[in-house]
């Protein structure tokens, strides 16, 4: 039986392992990034299921419990609310149920805003790195201005212009995310390009846009994934500190930027309003955070 | 005598992701005192390894079990500030890469008194004499100038020249010497290997040579032994393992490496001229600093020949004399400055850039290293059907993949292996991969840079012999990029050696084997190795002195023509000496 199985094997093809499985496997023995995922993965169900799981609305107001701890609170607290498992915010809306909506929202800017920036900034910083010379001096130079442009600026006058607008959220921080993913890939090309399998596609005629969508972009997947998971929790970020100037999403949506905002006004009165957003964002990038790090690991063995 | 080094039954073992790998089986063996024991393998047998952790140097993940006497005294698993005292004292160690065995921030001086004053106690003042005159031993030009200059401020030669001064100083007993030469020129690694039977005979110093190439071993070690996948194979005096091996593998190692008096015999016949080449120059801007002057680096300066219908034109030279620059400008891959390629009578000045995709088809390469040169999220399949995708793109998926198994056949690999990756092959067979990719469209033409050079000498010869084979099919025409001339004579008809961009000399092979004319090529000949130890150590070399001057220098194509030394834009010119048989003027 053994024999026979071995012959037929070799008439088959031999399955290769590719780098790819190769890094799976790799991530899949790391216990800290396979938690995060898991972790992550658990948020955004909630989030997704959030009408489900709460028989509040996100924008019902009830003014008979503003402010109000949830039942098991242990601290000492003016009123309780009874159903409300995270207590309620200063309208009487129930706070679990916003800070999942916050997670579609800040996730969803994340994620939305990081493709961006990559679709961007892989196909540019491939471009100039791969064509060199004077074009990569000069479209690396306009990403040197908008470098230089001031960020919170840059978004105010959107928002005059446009009037503020939630797709605008995700135009502006991609709009400022891609430069470093631009930077990354073109750094990444360049040190490619130097490697004789570019040299033996151009011997072998390959065209130079063939040459940048089969050779250049997947050797550079590695590095720049390692970037994306790092990426989103720095866009969440940005999302809750323009949330948190006024800049960001508008009531009754809300994202845990703006919770964060609207808790930590309450502070002493309510710690709860702070608490639970704050904790699920932290959850969050750091999960992120460890996905990234395990990726690296996973991608680049040699290196850790 | 008695023995200064002793090992029995050594075992390492190293725990990797994948199993656990036993890469030194059993090994024993001595090494007396002034002795020089060459220890010879293939890549992977384990002949490092064992050295590595007879000294407690091996990788984190690697353990060993056995015995190791130093004088008598264990040394295998005694505390490290034991081994640290040994190890730069008593025992030092050469390394193959001369450029990251020294400390890049550190000037020269500074390292090869540090073992010095470390070891030996010895004050900063008496120590620098004692590395000045260290350099002037390992022949080292203007040595006081050199002890405070930096690493990336010499030459390859030069540091691992300066490694040897560092490894001697301390006047140890055992120099571990592990593939010292591997990563230099021909001419350098004779005046290396030169220094080394110094130190032998003035300083009665062991050496232990550890190396893939039996020839560096001939002419050097008293006794060798032969190591294949962690085991000792056979072992015995350099004439017992040289002249009467016993083992099939050492005779298989012996039988591999081209013989000096081998008559070259190139298949095929020659047909008309494919490419004609006509002065060409291909410079690179050097920028001395910021606002420096940028100065012309002359990679290729002024080379013409011509190539035909199944010829093979080997082309020899040290590392910076322009081979690869020359065959990357023939084959359109960087523009030139000047000059004329001619492909079957067309001048591609004329081409445009998408006619010359379409006339790759006609001329292709193969590259040094096999790994590096194929695309490492390819299957290998995918990289060989490559080429034929994008210059014959009318053919079907099944058409493709078809094509792509016959020539996996054709260069010997099993078809089934098209889903492969490169890192799943070893080297021997990633260079058949490239050989496929390069043969597949057919080409009438095909450049092969030092395309055996990575590899293990009983590949090299399959590889060769492949060549050789697609080569008679086809009427292949080749150029052959070596810097080693025995290999290039197995294969070549004419053979011409380039020295900084210039050609010196072109002769049909066997002329200028037997028959050279210009110093140059007299040295690089006298400079290869012959697996004869007798031969070896009876040999008298024509060795050249000194580094390969700088090609910025203008005067450095004078080199051999001191008389015209005033008139720095003087070239040597090509005269034939006999039909076909040119030489460049020299003194």
């Amino acid at each position: 039986m053994i024999a026979t199985g071995q012959t037929l094997k070799a008439v088959e093809e031999v399955k290769g392992r590719s780098l790819w499985v190769d890094a799976r496997r790799r991530l899949f023995q790391n216990r800290a990034a396979m938690t995060s995922i898991v972790i992550l993965a658990l948020i955004a169900l909630l989030a997704l299921l959030a009408p489900l799981l709460s028989p509040f609305a996100y924008d019902e107001v009830n003014y008979d419990i503003i402010a109000c701890a949830p039942n098991w609170w242990p601290a000492e607290a003016s009123c309780r609310a009874a159903g409300h498992i995270f207590g309620t915010d200063a309208v009487g809306r129930d706070l679990f149920v916003r800070v999942l909506f916050g997670a579609r929202v800040s996730l969803a800017v994340g994620l939305v805003a990081t493709l961006v920036s990559l679709v961007i900034g892989v196909m540019y910083g491939a471009t100039a790195g791969y064509l060199g010379g004077r074009a990569d001096t000069l479209m690396m130079r306009l990403v040197d201005v908008l470098y230089s442009l001031p960020f919170v600026f840059f978004v105010i006058i959107l928002m005059v212009i446009f009037d503020r607008n939630f797709i605008l959220l995700f135009v502006a921080i991609g709009a400022v995310e891609w430069l470093t993913m631009a930077r990354i890939v073109r750094g990444q090309t360049l040190s490619i390009k130097q490697k004789e399998f570019i040299e033996a596609a151009r011997a072998g005629g390959v065209s130079p846009l063939a040459i940048i969508t089969r050779h250049i972009i997947p050797n550079v997947v590695g590095p720049v994934m390692v970037y994306v998971t790092l990426t989103v929790p720095g866009v969440i970020l940005t999302e809750s500190f323009l949330s948190f100037l006024g800049l960001g999403i508008q009531e009754p949506l809300t994202s845990w930027g703006v919770l964060i905002s609207d808790g930590a006004d309450q502070m002493e009165t309510a710690p709860w309003m702070l608490l639970f957003p704050a904790s699920f964002m932290a959850v969050t990038l750091f999960c992120f955070n460890f996905v990234g790090d395990g990726l690296r690991d996973a991608l680049d063995p040699k290196d850790r | 005598m008695g023995a200064l080094l002793e090992i029995n039954n050594l075992n390492v073992h190293f725990a990797l992701a994948d199993g656990d790998v036993h890469a030194v089986k059993d090994a024993s063996l001595v090494i007396n005192e002034g002795e020089c024991l060459g220890v010879v393998g293939e890549s992977g047998s384990g002949k490092s390894q064992l050295f590595l952790a007879a000294f407690g140097l091996l990788a984190a993940n690697g353990r060993a079990a056995g015995s190791v006497r130093y004088r008598g005294e264990e040394i295998l698993g005694a505390s490290p500030q034991r081994l640290n005292r040994l190890r730069g004292g008593a025992v030092t160690m050469i390394f193959q890469d001369p450029l990251t065995s020294l400390t890049p921030h550190m000037k020269v001086g500074a390292q090869i008194t540090e073992a010095l004053m470390v070891h030996r106690n010895i004050p900063r003042t008496a120590a620098r004499q004692k590395a000045r005159e260290m350099l002037d031993y390992v022949r080292i030009p203007e040595s006081a100038r050199r002890l405070n200059q930096y690493p990336h401020e010499l030459s390859g030669g030069m540091r691992q020249r300066v490694m040897i001064a560092m490894a001697t100083i301390t006047g140890p007993d055992l120099i571990i010497a592990d593939e010292p030469t591997t990563a230099l020129d021909v001419t350098v690694q004779a005046q290396i290997l030169e220094i080394l039977r110094a130190l032998k005979t003035d300083r009665k110093t062991a050496i232990a040579m550890v190396s893939h190439d039996m020839g560096v071993i001939a002419g050097l070690a008293d006794r060798v032994q032969v190591m294949r996948f962690g085991q000792i194979v056979e072992s015995g005096t350099a004439d017992e393992i040289f002249y009467a091996p016993k083992a099939d593998y050492t005779r298989m190692l012996l039988d591999a490496i081209p013989k000096a008096n081998e008559t070259p015999a190139p298949a095929g016949a020659i047909g008309t001229p494919l490419l004609t080449v006509d002065d060409l120059k291909v410079s690179f801007p050097v920028k001395d600093g910021l606002f420096g002057k940028t100065r012309q680096l002359r990679a290729v300066d002024g080379i013409s020949f011509t190539l035909h219908q199944g010829e093979t034109l080997g082309v020899v030279g040290e590392s910076g004399c322009g081979k690869s620059t020359l065959a990357r400008a023939v084959l359109q891959l960087l523009p030139k400055t000047g000059g004329r390629v001619v492909w079957l009578g067309r001048d591609l000045d004329a081409a445009t850039g998408s006619d010359i995709r379409k006339l790759r088809e006609d001329f292709q390469i193969v590259f040094q290293d096999p790994l590096a040169s194929l695309d490492p999220r390819m299957p290998v399949g995918v990289s060989i059907a490559e080429p034929l995708k994008s210059l014959e793109s009318q053919l079907s998926r099944q058409a493709l993949r078809e094509r792509v198994r016959t020539m996996m056949q054709r260069v010997g690999l099993d078809p089934a292996w098209i889903n492969r990756y490169p890192h799943e092959l070893s080297g021997g067979q990633n260079q058949r991969v490239g050989l496929a990719r390069a043969m597949i469209v057919g080409p009438k033409m095909l450049v092969c840079d030092e395309a055996v050079s990575a590899l293990d000498v009983s590949i090299q010869a399959q590889i060769v012999e492949l060549i050789r084979d697609l080569q008679a099919q086809s009427q292949l025409a080749l150029i052959f990029i070596s810097h080693d001339l025995s290999v290039v004579r197995r294969l070549s008809h004419r053979v011409m050696v380039l020295y900084l961009g210039r050609v010196v000399e072109l002769a049909p092979s066997a002329a200028l084997y037997t028959d050279p004319h210009h110093p140059y090529t007299r040295a690089l000949l006298s400079a290869v190795l012959s697996p004869d130890p007798r031969a070896e150590r009876a040999k008298k070399r024509e060795l050249l002195t000194g580094d390969l001057p700088s090609p910025l220098d203008p005067r450095a194509q004078l080199t051999f023509l001191k008389s015209r030394q005033n008139e720095p834009d003087y070239r040597p010119k090509l005269e034939q000496i006999a039909p076909n048989h040119w030489v460049a003027e020299h003194d």
